[in-house]
């Protein structure tokens, strides 16, 4: 019993403190101020509160907040771990904890944090959501290096999409409860949101950005929203035709016209130098008359920028004749489709 | 989390499918489609990678994702370019997220990747659940010679090579390994049809890492496609190897190659051990026919006496008992029976005497074919006017119960 009389007479001191020194109005001034985009005033006025009352939830978590629109993610983390560890019943800090790691890539720390949000929390949704998310996202790095995919881009993307899900778990407050237990949920988590005059507003474009997202929430269940670009158009003819080209550079004995086939990253042969490997084909080409023909050529597209391309190459000059399966990696560079890499089939 | 029951119940569900398409593929004789016996986990084959993802397979379909995970992140962390391991993993994370349609359920994939890989789980998951040949044989290994220590059997509808070892002249089985073998399947004929040949081959060359393209791995050892059968069919193409995987893969689809066996850079190198250029078999065949070895004695014995017949005939001048060793398809080198029987008069009518010893007599039935041996041994000819020692290879053929020369020439 004594134990649980500190608590709450420790409770109404902070509180008291809070009004005593008109902190109250000096907080919503300074979510005023972020919600505007001013993050540096606001950054200012909330050090300002943490000079008296240091150890103010409300003040650590919009500083952790503005840290992370500074593009500050190890200040930002620094706070959310520090809330976590003094308030660990709460789960607004794992989950903004699990945005940042995962902003960073660091996956498995996210998925750390967001399963910690929900042990305390059961029914939170905005931490379901990004827990979602975030093993979505880990099973698409996984099936990239299973299908030898490339998505360069597809990180920035996800780091974006996060970000936003930070704010809409500001806006957890709007969200109808899940179940009975989130009533109690919502109680504990007071210091946070409860305090808050008003949901905020949404006033930035970020902001609205982020109201979509709950929204789409049920529909997630069922399928994740694709945001996918939409399949390129079939390169195959395009492939095809600079195949033949080639070919036909080749039987014209058009040197410069054949090398100009092949990408600057092309990998030759032996891993010789290019200069070296240049100079021996000028060697062998231009010599004498030859055929270079392409048979029953097959693209297969490894994506909108790289396709292999498998033939039957038919090879004639006098006295000589011969035939073989050849494989060609390619690259888009710009418009034109160029050779990476020359495979003789085994 | 959520939507769990359903998604088990899918999961399940994909495996079930996996398995039972897997037992359907393999050889009835050897796939067991019962859950892999407890013995397994001691007999070393749990540790090999394969094995490991066949049991987070099995750790999946019996609803424990989380240690399914832990043992797939185990799997990739020794091999991190296990491309069907990362496949499983992400669905494994991909579950927690939405519900698996099945297995390799990636978004927006390429769906002909996705189908290999798929193809390698069914393959992996029916491969460890695959009962050992430790009390058969595959019936081709009718004689080793002993020199001879090793003989590979490659088992394309199982995606797997045997290795046996020959134990005084039986042979024994010692390991197997995941494959890879050509994308259009195998009986290959013609150069280019992307086809593993079927047949008794043998070592021809071993060709280290440094000495050939990343694209072949650890090592290679071509094989003697097209043999003498092979010719005589009128099959060509060359460049048939046994060789690895380029540096940034673990392993291949199960149909992937150009007709070339692909083995891991780690399976090749285990059984680099055990090859001997120019000697050491490589049997390919389509589904293993496997006997209890007892069974090939009365075949390999009436093998042995009908070659001990024709050398008997040969060395005694009884040149009419000699040719009636040969069958009425018999060719060699361009020579049908009737030039071949006109040469061997006029020599024979030629030598006072003969003196013939074979060793070293190998007989390998022919895979995909019951009336058809490859006998291989030394012979040492001498005569009044002549000598040598060649290496022989004959092609016997049974026709109507009696076994006959097709084929005969140096090997």
């Amino acid at each position: 019993m004594p134990g649980v009389t500190r608590i709450l007479l420790l409770l109404a001191s902070v509180i008291l403190s809070t009004f005593v020194h008109g902190q109250s109005d000096e907080y919503q001034e300074a979510s005023k101020l972020f919600r505007a985009g001013q993050h540096a005033q606001a950054l200012e006025r909330v050090d300002n509160i943490l000079k008296s009352t240091p150890k103010d939830a409300r003040a650590r978590f919009l500083k952790g907040l503005i840290l992370t629109e500074q593009s500050k993610p190890a200040d930002a983390i620094k706070i959310f771990t520090s809330l976590t560890e003094d308030f660990p019943e709460l789960p607004e800090p794992y989950n903004n904890l699990a945005v940042l790691y995962a902003s960073q890539g660091q996956y498995d720390r996210a998925r750390g944090a967001l399963e910690m949000a929900i042990r305390t929390h059961p029914s939170y949704a905005t931490a379901h959501e990004n827990l979602g998310d975030i093993y979505a996202k880990m099973a698409s790095q996984a099936y990239d290096k299973a299908l030898q995919l490339d998505k360069g881009n597809a990180a920035a993307e996800t780091k974006l999409g996060l970000i936003k899900e930070l704010f809409s778990s500001n806006t957890r407050g709007n969200k109808p409860p899940a179940s009975k237990t989130d009533t109690s949920t919502r109680a504990t988590v007071s210091p946070v949101v409860a305090s808050k005059p008003a949901p905020p507003p949404p006033a930035a474009p970020v902001q609205a950005a982020a109201v979509t997202q709950p929204a789409a929430q049920p529909a997630a269940a069922t399928k994740p929203a694709e945001t996918a670009k939409p399949p390129a158009a079939d390169p195959s003819s395009e492939v095809i035709k600079t195949v033949n080209s080639w070919a036909k550079a080749w039987s014209d004995n058009d040197i410069k016209g054949y090398l100009g086939f092949y990408a600057p990253n092309f990998q030759t042969p032996k891993g010789e130098p290019r200069s070296d490997w240049e100079a021996a084909r000028r060697l062998r080409i231009g010599k004498k008359k030859i055929e270079v023909r392409v048979e029953t050529p097959k693209v297969k597209i490894t994506d909108s920028n790289r396709v292999s391309v498998t033939f039957r190459q038919d090879y004639r000059s006098p006295g000589f004749k011969v035939a073989s399966t050849k494989t060609l990696m390619m690259v888009k560079n710009g418009d034109r489709w160029m050779i990476q890499q020359e495979r003789v089939g085994s | 989390m959520r939507r769990s029951g359903t998604l088990f119940t899918r999961l399940y569900a994909v495996l079930a499918l996996l398995a039972v398409t897997a037992a359907a593929t393999s050889h009835a004789a050897i796939a067991a489609v019962s859950p892999p016996p407890p013995s397994r986990a001691a007999d070393g084959q749990s540790s090999e990678p394969g094995a490991m993802l066949a049991k987070t397979l099995i750790e999946m379909g019996s609803n424990r994702l989380d240690a399914a995970l832990l043992e797939v992140d185990k799997v990739i962390q020794r091999f991190p370019n296990f491309r069907l391991a990362h496949l499983i993993k992400g669905d494994l994370l991909a579950a927690r997220a939405r519900p698996l349609r099945g297995l390799g359920d990636a978004p927006n994939a390429p769906l002909d990747r996705v189908e290999d890989l798929r193809d390698e789980a069914r393959v992996r998951l029916a491969r460890y659940q695959l009962k050992r040949p430790t009390d058969r044989v595959p019936k081709y290994l009718l004689q080793l010679n002993p020199q001879q220590k090793h003989a590979l059997i490659v088992d394309i509808r199982s995606s797997t090579l045997f290795v046996f070892e020959n134990n005084n002249g039986t042979p024994r089985y010692v390991a197997d390994y995941y494959i890879t073998s050509g994308k259009n399947g195998s009986a290959k004929r013609k150069e280019g049809d992307k086809k593993t040949p079927l047949g008794v081959y043998h070592v021809t060359a071993s060709l280290s890492r440094t000495k050939l393209s990343d694209f072949y791995g650890a090592g290679a050892f071509p094989i003697s496609y097209p043999n003498e059968w092979d010719r005589r069919e009128g099959r060509d193409g060359n460049g048939i190897w046994l060789h690895g995987t380029p540096s940034d893969t673990y392993s291949r689809p199960p149909r992937a190659s150009d007709g070339c066996v692909v083995l891991t850079n780690n399976d090749l190198e285990a059984i680099s051990t055990s090859m001997q250029v120019g000697i050491t078999p490589v049997i390919i065949a389509d589904g293993i026919d496997w006997v209890k070895s007892d069974t090939l004695a009365s075949l390999r014995k009436d093998l042995l006496k009908n070659i001990e017949t024709w050398r008997e005939n040969w060395e005694s001048l009884n040149t009419a008992n000699y040719l009636s060793h040969y069958a009425p398809g018999f060719s060699s080198g361009g020579q049908n029976l009737a030039a071949w029987s006109k040469q061997k008069r006029e020599v024979n009518a030629s030598k006072s005497w003969i003196k013939v010893k074979l060793e070293r007599v190998s007989i390998f039935l022919y895979p995909g074919r019951d009336n058809l041996a490859v006998a291989t041994f030394e012979q040492d000819y001498s005569s009044n006017n002549l000598s040598n020692r060649m290496k022989k290879r004959q092609y016997w053929i049974n026709e109507r119960g009696t076994w006959r020369i097709l084929y005969e020439g140096a090997a």
